[in-house]
């Protein structure tokens, strides 16, 4: 089956220049092959959040003191264990759940402050997707399209045209007609998606949305929501317990653990190096990681892992450093892969020479920006 | 010969009917069934709603309401019709004026029907999928339009046939009701049928009664059926 060409029909929509987005944001600039992402305007900030549950004298607290920052144009991923946490937090965002404790303030607005219309209004600019879809089963996919332009008061005629543009985006136009029952589960969450994106959102949650599918339409969804994000402009913070969504589309991802955010930062840094251990079993689902536990006890040289990032991938810099000297070098393991956009390759080789001679290589290879750590 | 003689019995059965008087108790009893629905369906609809959305966990989640709500549901629904009917004619009197007739049968069938009926809508509306109202909230849609426009809607096929049911028992009660006064298909079959000892009217209504329950069970499946989007 072929993947559909979402990112040119995203294109074809922008033109007809109906839909209507802000300038800033067409003007979005695709995120740059740099995984770093410093500076950002902040879109969602969440801080201390706290949920507990009370049942009878028992207290579950299923989301501990949380604080995240999500900039403007992140997609950000929270990754964690089934009972971690994940839907709870997600669901704080729009106060479908009230946290028991903290802030939630989207856009400049403290969400928790608003009294209950205001609340609607701002829920109509976060859209939300889900695991299971949550269609409306008795409408059409028009309909369910059409449901929340309808609770913005759209126009009759200007929600037919939008409608259109929305199935256009998701590549659904020939379905418009058909029930939810009708179509597949990559299908009904693309209807979730036009369906959130309807009255042009900041922001898109995406609660397990790819959990319900099976691999290939998984990519297709993930491509779509990229696209989403880089076409449109439109943050997304997503959930999810696959360490493959985060690595596909994210650039922020947080770990959550019983409650609590572990670990936080670019999906690069937290992806090479994870510090705690939830965080690496979570890496260690992707199988092109690579152990560096067993290098240790060469007796020849030092044993060092190298770390590429970006371009310099792909150029020879450890062969030009070695040969350079006369030191020589064996590679013990090594892996190059990508991440979203961003090529990455972890080696660890042996370094054979004198002292100087390795010194100077290592010392090479950091002037050219990689980042170079002796193991053994 | 055999056969045309039994066909000459089967003629003769029915040769004593007065089909006028049929004609009126079949439509009294139609008059009765209308308007009894019509109100309970209002009434009942209103009462299950507000059932379901103030159990605990729902959109109005609301202990005490719900409740006071749920035990007067149960002890109407504990009380047998006829019984229920004798004890509320002063209440029936004050309402449409007259304990008898086709008028004064209809509160008595709300009463008892409605309560049933809310039982019933309660149990549709918690078939509806939690995921899909959760997502009309996540929209900014209202409470309100919530119910109308998702729960409602998302629960139509089970309404219509709890809609479906009631109408079925509605039919029974008025034949009850027949009994002390109401008039109708049950008023002829007990004061011919079972007072006067006579077998072919309660036949003819016995028969009018099944037909019209058939025909009720049919338009009800029929709209279902059509409605179903699963
Ligand atoms: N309404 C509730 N009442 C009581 N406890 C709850 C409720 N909702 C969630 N919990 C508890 O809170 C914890 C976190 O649940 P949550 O659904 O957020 O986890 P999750 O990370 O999304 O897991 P999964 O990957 O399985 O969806 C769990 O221990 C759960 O039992
Ligand atoms: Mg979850």
């Amino acid at each position: 089956m072929k993947k559909p060409s979402t990112s040119f029909k995203i294109n074809q929509v922008l033109r007809s220049e109906l839909i209507n987005i802000p300038l800033n944001l067409c003007l979005y600039n695709p995120p740059s092959p740099v995984w770093h992402y410093d500076g950002g305007i902040t879109l969602i900030q969440l801080e201390g959040i706290s949920k507990r549950y009370k049942n009878g004298k028992l207290v579950t607290t299923a989301v501990d003191n949380v604080s995240l920052t999500i900039n403007k144009g992140d997609i950000f991923g929270i990754i964690g264990h089934s009972g971690a946490g994940k839907s709870t937090l997600i669901r704080c965002v729009n106060l479908l759940e009230r946290p028991t404790e903290g802030r939630v303030i989207v856009g400049g607005t403290d969400l928790t402050a608003l009294k209950s219309g205001m609340l609607q209004d701002a829920r109509k600019r976060i859209g939300m997707i889900f695991q299971h879809f949550n269609l409306l089963t008795t409408a059409t996919v028009r309909a369910n399209v059409a449901f929340p332009l309808e609770l913005a008061k759209m126009p009759r005629a200007q929600i037919r045209n939008r409608v259109d543009e929305l199935l256009k985006l998701v590549g659904l136009s020939e379905h418009g007609d058909k029930y939810p029952a009708q179509l597949s589960g990559g299908q009904k969450q693309r209807v979730g998606i036009a369906r959130a994106l309807a009255n042009n959102p900041h922001v898109l949650l995406c609660d397990e949305a790819t959990s319900a599918l099976d691999p290939q339409t998984t990519s297709s969804i993930l491509s779509l929501l990229l696209d989403i994000n880089r076409q449109l402009g439109i943050t997304i913070l997503l959930i999810t317990h696959e360490m493959n969504v985060i690595r596909s589309i994210c650039n922020r991802v947080a770990v959550m653990d019983k409650g609590r955010v572990v670990e936080t930062g670019d999906v690069l840094d937290v992806f090479l190096k994870p510090q705690m251990q939830v965080t690496k079993d979570f890496v260690a689902q992707v199988a092109d990681t690579i152990d560096s536990g067993h290098f240790d006890n060469r007796p020849e040289g030092i044993v060092v892992r190298v770390h590429f990032i970006g371009e310099v991938t792909y150029e020879p810099i450890l062969y030009e450093e070695v040969k350079k000297t006369s030191a020589t070098f064996a590679i013990l393991q090594g892996t190059v892969s990508r991440m979203k956009d961003t090529p990455y390759g972890q080696l660890v080789v042996e370094l054979r020479g004198s002292a100087a001679d390795t010194g100077s290589v290592l010392e090479g290879l950091r002037k050219r920006g990689l980042d170079v750590e002796v193991i053994g | 010969m055999r056969t045309l003689s039994a066909y000459q019995d089967f003629i003769d059965f029915f040769a004593e009917i007065n089909w006028k008087e049929i004609w009126r108790g079949s439509e009294q009893t139609i008059q009765m069934l209308g308007f009894s629905m019509l109100f309970t369906v209002l009434l009942g609809l209103a009462l299950g709603v507000l059932l379901f959305l103030t159990t605990r966990g729902q959109l109005l989640e609301n202990k005490i309401v719900y409740t006071v709500l749920s035990y007067v549901i149960n002890i109407l629904r504990s009380v047998p019709f006829i019984i229920l009917m004798i004890s509320i004619i002063p209440l029936t009197k004050i309402i449409v004026g007259t304990s008898i007739g086709v008028k004064g049968a209809i509160p008595p069938l709300v009463i008892a029907a409605a309560p049933f009926f809310a039982r019933l809508v309660e149990t549709a509306l918690r078939e509806v999928d939690r995921g899909v109202i959760e997502a009309a909230q996540a929209m900014g849609a209202s409470k309100w339009t919530i119910i109308w426009r998702v729960m409602l809607r998302e629960a139509r096929t089970g309404i219509i046939a709890a809609i479906t049911i009631t109408a079925v028992t509605l039919v029974s009660y008025t034949a009850m009701a027949g009994a002390i006064g109401a008039g109708g298909l049950g008023d002829l079959a007990i004061r011919y049928g079972y007072q006067r000892f006579r077998p072919d009217i309660l036949v003819v209504t016995v028969g009018l009664l099944i037909v019209l329950v058939q025909l009720l069970q049919t338009l009800g499946d029929w709209l279902v059926r059509r409605l179903t989007r699963k």
